[in-house]
């Protein structure tokens, strides 16, 4: 294999790695910081996906990203409302959208499961004409995605730095100690799922662009993969500033790709990715706590051979 | 201060399981009162405060707040006028969060979209310094480090950060050692007298249910059963107190903790 192909490989997991970033970046909010495990993740990608899409192809490529965005905030309303006013638990509460979003996902699509962007004006084929004497002429996704994902880990800096960014660390961080304060966790847990929600819409709408098509099934298993990232991300820096920490999972996202592209070059086939993903995640989660087990396991281990006295 | 008309609270009604926790129960406090309430476990204690501050609706009765009618608002909204601080010093701050960002929580001013300002760091150091526990060099770090005296007192000063109308301590020293029960115990005498507080605090040990304050009630079965103040307050001791008991509950004190702190 020639380095070309290599970087052209190493590009294209960077691309990949920095727009499904943003999905992690609403799993960093709502996942790390309002601990709510948002099962709504994989349809609120494909809404995401979809919207902006169906914008896009009536011929408004700038807005179908704020649509999109939109889209995705109504989602994560609903989600959050379910839990918050309806007594949902709050993972049910994910499935039942995401469930629900199916169904809204391909009337979006016009009663199709699948759209098709190539003679579509939209915000990347915008950008490539307007690169198309530099030299950065063919970096047009990079460029877009590595624009996004900046914006959203700055605004994400700056939001949790405020009050309500505070409030709705603190609902994640000790519910009992909100539920009898001044602060009232509907609307922090609301306000957190419908931003969080944008950006996985974002991410969606994004994806959907770059490769110029979308089909139903295109953030099936997203939540898992965001998940793994996040969890990757958490390796590196676990502890420090949130904006630290942004920037990890950031960098999570794009080894989580860059370990796939690996692997499918040893002719790992491409359906696996999502087994993978679910094993990262496994393992991930319960590392701490079998590593945990293991001087208990040790002592047990020790007793049943007699080479501790009783 | 604080008036409840005639509230009640029964739970699960109509089951095997129902529980009649407050039971028509009346009581005033003024402005400045600072009340101890004692009590056998059951005795509806922790219900009581649960009402005040609004954790669940009382089944009937209304509940008044500085002439105001709170009987219906959600608990948050009390909240801004009741700091209430729990037996479980882990309940009352964010581990995850530093000391500075729990403060400004806790402060509370400004709109949803500031942040922390050099002034507010300042005013929070001076604040902590008052606790005397070098907390005020610490501001960074995770309350999560902090022990459990430490993070109560933290927890006391956040409650009172802006004066509350109305303070519930609901046995707030009894996961304390001795030692930090008696400072923290200080540190709410203090803060209560300096700020003028009306203060409510259950607690098992009678010796500080007659130290501190101005007036003792004791609650059996939901009901208050004695409310003492004034001159017979002054001349009561923990003999008295044990026997008062006995006379109106009609049966001995049956709890070790209260017996023998």
């Amino acid at each position: 294999m020639d380095l070309n192909s290599i970087l052209a490989l190493g590009e294209n997991a960077l691309q990949l790695g920095l727009i499904s970033s943003l999905t992690v970046l609403a799993l960093f909010l709502s996942y790390s910081m309002l601990n709510v495990c948002d099962l709504s993740t994989d349809g609120c990608f494909t809404l995401g996906a979809t919207v902006g899409a169906v914008v896009a192809i009536a011929g408004h490529p700038l807005l179908s990203i704020p649509v999109a965005m939109a889209a995705g905030v109504l989602s994560g309303f609903i989600t959050a409302f379910l839990q918050t006013k309806m007594g949902i638990n709050s993972l049910l509460a994910g499935i039942i959208v995401n469930t629900g979003l199916y169904s809204v996902n391909i009337a979006v699509m016009g009663n199709s499961s699948l759209l098709n962007m190539n003679r579509t004006k939209t915000v990347f084929t915008m950008l490539k004409e307007a690169l198309a004497d530099t030299p950065f002429s063919q970096e047009y996704v990079l460029i877009i995605a590595l624009i996004a994902v900046i914006l959203v880990v700055i605004f994400l800096s700056l939001f949790l730095r405020t009050k309500l960014g505070l409030a709705i660390r603190a609902t994640g961080d000790n519910p009992d100690m909100v539920r009898s304060s001044s602060i009232n966790p509907v609307f922090t847990t609301i306000v957190g799922l419908c931003i969080s929600n944008s950006f996985t819409a974002l991410s969606g709408c994004l994806l959907a662009q770059s490769q110029k098509s979308v089909n139903i099934d295109i953030g099936t298993g997203m939540v898992t993969i965001a998940l793994a990232s996040l969890l990757i991300g958490g390796i590196f820096i676990k502890k420090g500033k949130i904006p630290l920490r942004a920037v990890g999972v950031v960098f999570g996202s794009i080894i989580f790709r860059v370990i796939y592209t690996i692997a499918l070059r040893f002719d790992m086939p491409a359906y696996m990715l999502k087994l993978v993903s679910s094993i990262i995640v496994i393992i991930a989660i319960s590392a701490p706590y079998l590593k945990s087990k293991i001087p208990a396991l040790k002592r047990r281990f020790a007793l049943k051979f007699g080479k501790e006295a009783a | 201060m604080l008036t409840l008309s005639n509230i009640s609270k029964t739970f699960n009604p109509g089951t095997v399981n129902s529980k009649t926790a407050l039971c028509d129960l009346s009581f005033h406090a003024d402005k400045g009162d600072f009340v101890t309430i004692i009590g056998a476990n059951g005795a509806g204690k922790s219900t009581l405060f649960n009402a005040i501050s609004g954790s669940f609706m009382t089944d009937s009765g209304r509940i008044l707040l500085d002439g105001k009618d709170i009987t219906l608002m959600p608990e948050f909204k009390r909240a801004r006028q009741i700091g209430r601080l729990f037996q479980d010093p882990m309940r009352g701050s964010a581990p995850g969060m530093s000391i500075e960002e729990n403060l400004s929580l806790a402060a509370g001013h400004g709109g949803w979209l500031s942040s922390i300002s050099k002034k507010d760091k300042e005013n929070f150091r001076e604040r902590l310094a008052l606790l005397q526990m070098g907390l005020e060099d610490r501001m960074k770090q995770p309350v999560g480090l902090l022990s459990g005296g430490q993070r109560q007192a933290l927890t006391l000063m956040m409650a009172t950060f802006n004066p509350p109308k109305l303070l519930l301590l609901d046995e707030h020293t009894a996961a304390l050692d001795p030692g930090t029960a008696e400072k923290v115990l200080i540190l709410t005498k203090q803060i209560v007298e300096e700020n003028g507080l009306t203060c409510l605090m259950i607690t098992h040990n009678m010796q500080s249910a007659l130290d501190l304050g101005n007036r003792t009630i004791m609650m059996n079965n939901g009901s208050i059963v004695y409310d003492v103040s004034g001159d017979e307050r002054k001349n009561l001791t923990v003999s008295d107190l044990l026997l008062k008991f006995k006379e109106s509950v009609g049966k001995e004190l049956d709890n070790d903790r209260m017996l023998l702190s």
